[in-house]
């Protein structure tokens, strides 16, 4: 697919990538999926967007090439690609922030390298494709074991990963009180994801119903629907016994609806860095001294966030992109045990001609949509 | 309540919720949380060297100038080029990424490389096509109707103006310029 400015794409017949780098892979797609982040990308609100670019970061194929550095991939190996672009050796990747590395993105020191993810990322064409370059393939991607469907495998290289990562941001402990904001497979995944830490109470706010009632049913959650209650900082007091959340998950990010408003300057007008609605429920909805796990993609300009209410109550705020692949192997160990069931929330798989359709669907949240799945190929 | 010691109460006890919820409590132990510790030196990334080889043809790469150096790997996806390439190569040249004039001329570039690929498809064998490409057929197929009537659903209210706000701004934008323009030939003459 091929982005040809906001609210439109279509599906056009590109070269395909060439090795660039000595450890670069080319990767024929099989699976990929489509992430409430490419929204901000199909809206228009991500800088540097340009015309021609093909989206998709939540990819899984077959190695089709391999430079000559390459050693841990061989042609024909089936792999999973973490949306992360990343180097495994500068300052931040020999730490383990492999988010955050500053060798792949010419294009911004803030923020790591993403594929399908616009230039302010750097400028890589991403997998809702038929082939993909993948840079450092011997640090990104891994072999995807026999057992693990492909399905499963497409999702743990965002959605799924982000979602444990955030509950693990929260800093749960035991009988912790986790409110989720969102309701979306980021969202679904972090709130099953704080009962594996123990959490003693989820709940998950949204407005759209349907998903909501997955909350429910996939995350055993309690469930708020903002649209229905008057003011839902004060609904999450009552339900917390007026004492608010331990920890609030902001799985929503810069599209934030419920204060017309925020969204229409935020997401809309963009005069402000995205719409912080779900950030400042989760400030106001904490407890004092609580923690904020940010999942919500934010853009790069400031935003109003009601950050004198945070330093009063003495938050900790928690953030990052996910380093996915940290995640993998505990993650799997979930997964064998049944512990997590990733594909659950796929509610869609659609062919890559389809894409445009697929995309507006995902973004006015049409038929029930929650995930995605574009299947390019057979495996 | 929070004006006396005690925690609220929970509503299920830790076996009643081991009983009901898939895994509950498994890594309970932050020693079981692979990003727990946030930095840690001890993790294998799988690289082989301290410093990886450098991609060429990067002489023309525009870069933010809050990095001292090209990047050893880059994205090659979309070159920059036309008007749009100038307002975003000044933007890299001349802004940080601290300075919002940096992101709002990206977004400008963004519009304007936009507009010029719309008038370029017009010329090219494939011209764009909004109905395809916003994919609104799948409004019939996918419920379209129903799906908005369903529940207290609150972005239906900026939808139904989600495409006036999203292309008006544009509408103002060449009313602006056409007035600008007129003035100025007014005053050549
Ligand atoms: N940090 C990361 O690594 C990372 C990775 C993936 C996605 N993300 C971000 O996570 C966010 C969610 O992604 P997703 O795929 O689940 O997207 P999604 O669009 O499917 O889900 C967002 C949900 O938030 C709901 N919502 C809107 N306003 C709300 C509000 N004020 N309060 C509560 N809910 C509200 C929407 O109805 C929707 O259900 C996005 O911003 C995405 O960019 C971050
Ligand atoms: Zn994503
Ligand atoms: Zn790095």
């Amino acid at each position: 697919m091929v982005y040809r400015g906001p609210y439109k794409i279509r599906v056009e017949e590109k070269d395909v990538p060439r090795i660039e780098h000595p450890n670069d892979a080319i990767v024929r797609v099989t699976t990929a999926s489509i992430c409430g982040s490419d929204l901000h990308l199909y809206h228009g609100l991500m800088p540097d967007t340009r015309v021609g670019h093909t989206f998709g970061h939540e990819f899984i194929g077959v190695v089709d090439q391999v430079g000559p550095s390459v050693q841990n991939l061989q042609v024909g190996d089936r792999v999973m690609v973490p949306f992360n672009i990343y180097c495994g050796s500068c300052f931040f990747c020999a730490r383990g922030l492999w988010s955050n590395c500053h060798n792949v993105n010419p294009n911004a020191t803030a923020v790591g390298g993403i594929y399908g993810y616009s230039h302010t990322t750097g400028g890589y064409d991403g997998g809702q494709a038929e082939f993909v370059r993948v840079p450092f393939a011997d640090v990104g991607p891994s072999k995807i074991p026999d057992w693990l469907s492909d399905e499963d495998a497409v999702l743990m290289t965002d959605a799924l990963a982000t979602g444990y990562f955030g509950a693990q941001l929260g800093d749960i402990s035991q009988g912790d009180v986790v409110v989720v904001l969102g309701a979306g497979p980021v969202g679904l995944y972090a709130a099953r994801s704080a009962w594996l830490m123990g959490a003693g109470r989820v709940i998950v706010v949204d407005h759209l119903d349907y998903r909501l009632e997955k909350a429910r049913t996939f995350a055993y959650a309690e469930t708020i629907n903002f649209g229905e209650v008057d003011d839902v900082v004060v609904t999450l007091k009552r339900a917390t016994d007026h004492l608010g959340a331990d920890v609030v998950i902001d799985a929503v990010g810069a599209e934030a609806d419920g204060n017309l408003t925020q969204h229409v300057t935020g997401a809309k007008l963009k005069l402000q860095g995205g719409s912080p609605v779900a950030l400042n429920w989760a400030i106001d909805g904490a407890r004092k001294g609580g923690t904020i796990s940010v999942l919500g993609a934010y853009g790069p300009i400031f935003s109003a966030v009601k950050f004198g209410d945070a330093v009063n109550k003495g938050l900790t705020l928690r953030m990052n992109q996910a380093p996915v692949k940290r995640q993998w192997p505990r993650l799997l160990e979930h997964i064998r045990a049944g512990y997590l069931t990733p594909s659950d929330i796929v509610t869609h798989r659609i062919p890559l001609e389809h894409i445009a359709e697929g995309y507006h669907m995902f973004s006015a949240k049409l038929d029930g949509c929650i995930k995605t799945l574009v299947v390019t190929g057979d495996a | 309540m929070p004006y006396t010691p005690e925690k609220p109460p929970l509503p299920e006890t830790p076996e009643q919720l081991r009983a009901r919820i898939p895994g509950w409590g498994a890594d309970l132990d932050p020693a079981d949380r692979p990003s727990v510790p946030r930095e840690r030196r001890d993790l294998d990334s799988g690289a082989h060297w301290h410093e990886p080889e450098q991609q060429p043809g990067g002489e023309d790469r525009e870069r933010s100038i809050e990095h001292a150096r090209l990047t050893p790997a880059f994205g090659t996806a979309q070159p920059l080029h036309g008007l749009s390439g100038a307002i975003r190569r000044y933007a890299y040249d001349r802004f940080s990424e601290g300075r919002a004039a940096h992101w709002l001329l990206l977004i400008a570039g963004d519009r304007v490389d936009a507009w010029e690929s719309h008038l370029a498809s017009f010329v090219s064998g494939r011209p764009d096509n909004p109905v395809t490409e916003t994919g609104v057929l799948s409004e019939r197929r996918r419920h379209g109707l129903s799906s908005r009537r369903d529940g207290k659903r609150v972005d239906v209210v900026h939808q139904s103006f989600d495409p006036v706000l999203v292309g008006g701004s544009w509408v103002v934008a060449g009313v602006v310029a056409v007035a600008a323009a007129r003035t100025l030939v007014r005053r050549l003459r």
